[in-house]
């Protein structure tokens, strides 16, 4: 049990997908000019990465990897090239699902989301997770701690830097570090505190 | 100037992908330790986009509007598998550094962002210059990233030993922030920093 306990704060805090991985930096850039769209991107993708992980893992184990199809018959098959198209396949699907859901439940959520909500399809967090699953061997039990660390990490880091650009808006920067360039660099002492969690382990 | 050399051009400084399109900032992070990872990732990007640039513009007509995301991940994706392919067999050190990064290229904001901005609009020939331009707008910031993190980081340049670390018995103590992740974005900051000062037209108004 421990060990789930320590992948998952591993995922979240030592190896942070944003801070530590540069993973998913696009939208986290680009929606965090607000605590509020922050949390609901921040909780989209944390959803959108706890079901597709596991799933990819799933199509991994049992369709493409070496001598994964043995059960079908075909022991000598390879089919871990085309992880790739399977993997995003899978989060493409998911993600229309997810804008469908919160389209029908929040449509005042769905609204201030606006285009990142399809765009979470291209995150590399998303996709990232799932070829580190792959990378790491992880097994399906071992995954489900993983994409929830992974999805809580970036959650975190997201509303982290929002609340922090929130406060910067009155401060005075000088002109060319006015948005982005400030926006980098408070990412940057942001990740020089997460650098204090690591060799975390329980 | 002329239209086609300034669908080039612009992408090196005034409509740069990375500091000012805001597009493909995780791999320009992430594989910046080292010089010649830099290069062999800018290498891959360019295949890509250019090809995709390409490919997506010559269907540009037959691709359906409500279907055409998938579509476009669908040709992205392959050229991806590709170049991940080639790297694994031809260079495999550098595809063992670069890890889950050239999977990764399939959701590098700017081949999904040139791809809807520019080739579903514009005929191939223009596409591809536009491909190459934001391509080498990308590999200009990787490779002056990677220059800095791993000159003052390492004290190397290409692997080689520019200046001799206390280590190996020499003078340079190696700055180990520039290796991990904060200086990346440090010095991303300051290179946006750089620009904007130097073209006033592209600050922007508020944090």
């Amino acid at each position: 049990m421990i060990e789930y306990v320590n992948l998952f704060l591993k995922a979240a805090f030592v190896e942070n997908m944003a801070l530590a991985f540069f993973l998913g930096m696009c939208s986290f850039l680009a929606v965090s000019k607000k605590v509020e769209t922050a949390v609901g991107l921040g909780l989209a993708v944390m959803f959108v990465l706890v079901i597709t992980t596991p799933i990819n893992q799933l199509i991994y184990d049992f369709l493409l990897k070496d001598g994964a199809l043995a059960w079908a018959g075909y022991p000598d098959a390879d089919l871990s090239f085309l992880g790739l198209i399977a993997y995003i396949s899978v989060i493409a699907a998911m993600v229309q699902i997810v804008e469908m859901a919160i389209d029908k439940f929040s449509p005042s959520l769905y609204a201030s989301l606006g285009v990142f909500l399809p765009l979470i399809a291209v995150n590399c967090a998303i996709l990232g997770s799932s070829l580190f699953m792959v990378q790491r061997e992880y097994t399906f039990t071992e995954t489900i701690p993983f994409a929830l660390g992974s999805g809580f990490g970036f959650f975190i880091a997201m509303v982290a830097l929002a609340a922090i650009r929130e406060r910067l808006k009155y401060s005075q920067v000088p002109g060319p570090l006015r948005g982005l360039g400030i926006t980098f660099i408070t990412t940057g002492l942001m990740a020089l505190g997460f650098q204090i969690f690591g060799g975390i382990q329980l | 100037m002329s239209n086609t050399k300034k669908i080039l051009v612009d992408p090196l400084h005034i409509n740069n992908p990375i500091t000012l399109q805001v597009l493909g900032i995780c791999s320009a992070l992430a594989v910046t330790t080292k010089l010649e990872i830099a290069f062999v990732m800018s290498a891959a990007l360019t295949f890509v986009l250019v090809l995709s640039n390409v490919i997506i513009s010559l269907l540009r007509n037959a691709i359906p509007p409500s279907i055409r995301i998938i579509t476009q991940l669908a040709i992205i994706a392959s050229l991806v598998i590709i170049a991940d392919q080639v790297l694994a067999a031809f260079a495999y050190q550098a595809s063992k550094q670069l890890s889950v990064f050239v999977g990764l290229i399939i959701t590098n904001c700017i081949v999904m962002g040139r791809a809807e901005a520019f080739a579903m609009a514009n005929p191939p020939g223009a596409a591809a210059i536009d491909g190459l331009g934001n391509s080498l707008g990308y590999s200009l910031i990787l490779v002056v990233v990677a220059f800095f993190r791993e000159l003052f980081g390492s004290g190397n340049l290409f692997g080689i030993e520019i200046m001799q670390t206390v280590n190996n018995g020499g003078w340079y103590n190696p700055n180990g922030i520039m290796v991990l992740s904060p200086g990346a974005f440090f010095i991303i900051g300051f290179i946006i920093w750089v620009q904007r000062w130097i073209s006033p037209e592209v600050q922007e108004e508020t944090n």
